[in-house]
């Protein structure tokens, strides 16, 4: 049976450049333009959940993202590397939302979509890592939701789910449609193929702004918080590492062993 | 409209006994109930909750609900969900503080849509405003590489508290509580989910949590195979354990449960020993606590190395067989 799956998708800054390169700058993280943006690491993971379905069994792949100023090749990548849909709710109302305001408009963007069996999420973004999201479209639609998924099956009209704990998995049955918040584990998203980027490439996403999902401005992005940001800091960190060398670097090794008996650690 | 009044702990049970997180909880909500001159009440869920509702008043409660009931021997967020749910709207609480733990980090967001509040997960640091009485809740974001301080006027305010991040209580046996039991009627026919199998995949030797040394890899390590061969030895002879960066465990050259960081495993151990893990904050989040960190690169601009106490630059595969021979004959003399 085709799976139909809406996998959600964040567009942020790579978390994978460097810790010096992140500044706060007026309660803003800023970036030099160097660092690119991406989709978010377990968003990625998430579609290559979908994929996976989507091979195995056959389906559609709608991917869905929310921000402003979306970089269409970045987020694109969701088309080439297989999905049949891109929807962007695009809109400057949708800054700087909280987990809530971002939920909310998912939720009712994906009432809108209409038909789904699975929707996909990551288990937190890169940038803000809260990990709310995922379950807070599944409370607001009223559907069971499963996180830490490393492996997901279909079969009549339930998946069977891989979930993570903290001393091995479980595996958990869930009645479709669920939502499904995926974690590392699942495999990394496979690389598009000439074919797929060049398809993705013809392929325009469908963008909605507040209005075409039926919400008010006031009712998302920074507007609709429930949670209000009041500082964003860097605190100070005083290096103080003492670097043991030696002639090689095997002595380094050594004179560490010995240095470290010396200041009774080890 | 109610009112919202007092502290609320979401509390947890490993194996039968109180969990550590939980007595973290209750010594960071005891504090802020003080602050408030509020009571702190826990809440406990399980099949069985037995003396661990006696060591919840010993670690900081006023009242304990106890609720057991056969459906929460295991964990299910559509079972629990019912007794917090109601659990909280009976208690009506200002403040919940929850593990982010694999319960917590799934239980909590649910929890806040429910009643229609907000929820800060990975908090470090909580105080309450003098001003508003509105809880200040910082925890890190962009990886760790900035922190932010969230407040919320919606109430219940709810937060979820990374592990090792707050103190206990000295356990006292003479404080005075109340255990309340609690009965909450479970609808099991609204639990959406089965669960199929438990599988324990934990490696056999030392606990990660538990171990005092600890001998990482990160993705300079190349592979799989010199987790079992060079940073086993070490490890073995200091009777550590062995721990990864993301990468490894992403890349499948450790299990999952090896993984140390911001999504991974959070330690704590008296010394550890970082080898060819460039950093991350990402990373670092998961062993900051550690007393003393100990840093091997080849790469002297590392981040490890803003975070280490000592260090070697230099390649593992030179420093290390080097590294343990020499520990290995100082230990022996």
């Amino acid at each position: 049976m085709p799976v139909n799956m809406i996998v959600c998708c964040k567009q942020v800054p790579d978390p994978e450049a460097p810790p010096a390169v992140f500044k706060v700058v007026n309660n803003k993280m800023t970036l030099p333009p160097e660092v690119k943006p991406v989709i978010g690491q377990y968003e990625e993971f998430a579609l290559e959940a979908a994929l996976k379905i989507k091979d195995a069994t056959g389906g559609k792949i709608t991917a869905l993202s929310l921000g402003n100023n979306f970089v269409r090749d970045v987020i694109k990548k969701s088309l080439a590397v297989g999905a049949d849909e891109l929807v962007l709710l695009e809109d400057k109302a949708f800054e700087d939302g909280d987990s809530w305001s971002t939920a909310n408009a998912l939720a009712t963007a994906i009432k809108k979509i209409g038909t789904y069996d699975i929707i996909f999420c990551g288990r937190q973004s890169s940038d803000w890592d809260a990990g709310q999201v995922g379950l807070g479209v599944a409370e607001i639609l009223g559907i069971p939701a499963v996180t830490l998924a490393r492996k997901v099956e279909v079969s009549d009209g339930k998946a069977k789910v891989e979930r993570v704990i903290p001393d091995g998995y479980q595996v958990i049955e869930v009645t479709l449609p669920a939502v499904i918040i995926v974690t590392s584990g699942i495999g990394a998203l496979r690389y598009a193929t000439l074919k797929g980027i060049m398809a993705a490439a013809k392929k325009q996403p469908v963008v909605w702004k507040p209005a075409d999902i039926g919400l008010e401005p006031s009712q998302t992005g920074a507007a609709g918080r429930r949670s209000k940001l009041d500082k964003l800091f860097q605190p100070v960190k005083e290096s103080k590492c003492e670097i043991i060398e030696g002639e090689t670097v095997a002595e380094a090794g050594a004179k560490l062993a010995v240095r470290l008996r010396e200041a009774k650690l080890l | 409209m109610a009112e919202y009044k007092g502290v609320l702990v979401c509390g947890e049970l490993a194996d039968g006994k109180l969990a550590s997180i939980t007595t973290e909880l209750l010594g960071c909500g005891r504090k802020l109930a003080d602050e408030l001159k509020e009571h702190l009440s826990c809440l406990l869920a399980s099949d069985a909750v037995g003396e661990a509702s006696k060591e919840a008043i010993a670690s900081g409660a006023d009242k304990v609900y106890v609720v057991e009931h056969p459906t929460l021997k295991e964990y299910q967020a559509d079972s629990y969900m019912q007794v917090a749910e109601k659990l909280a709207k009976d208690v009506s609480p200002r403040v919940i503080l929850i593990g982010q733990t694999s319960v917590g980090r799934d239980l909590a967001p649910r929890l806040a849509f429910r009643l229609g509040t907000s929820v800060t997960t990975d908090c470090l640091n909580l105080s309450i405003d003098a001003a508003t009485k509105l809880l200040v809740q910082t925890r890190p974001v962009y990886g760790g590489n900035a922190q932010a301080v969230f407040t919320s006027e919606s109430m219940p305010q709810i937060v979820t508290v990374r592990a090792k991040a707050m103190s206990p209580l000295e356990r006292d046996a003479s404080r005075k509580g109340e255990v309340i039991p609690t009965k909450i009627d479970i609808d099991t026919s609204k639990v959406r989910t089965k669960i199929l199998e438990t599988v324990k995949e934990e490696a056999v030797g030392i606990k990660l949590e538990d171990a005092p040394v600890i001998v990482s890899g990160g993705r300079g390590m190349g592979g799989p195979q010199p987790f079992q061969t060079i940073l086993k030895q070490l490890a073995d002879l200091l009777h550590g354990a062995v721990g990864a960066s993301r990468p490894p465990a992403d890349n499948g050259w450790v299990p999952e449960h090896l993984h140390i960081g911001l999504t991974g495993k959070i330690v704590a151990p008296d010394v550890y020993i970082a080898v060819a893990i460039s950093g991350a904050s990402q990373h670092t989040a998961g062993c900051s606590g550690s007393k003393h960190i100990i840093a091997i690169n080849k790469d002297p601009e590392a981040n490890i190395f803003r975070e280490a106490e000592f260090g070697v630059v230099g390649k593992y595969e030179e420093v290390l067989p080097a590294f343990t021979n020499k520990l290995k004959e100082l230990l022996a003399g």
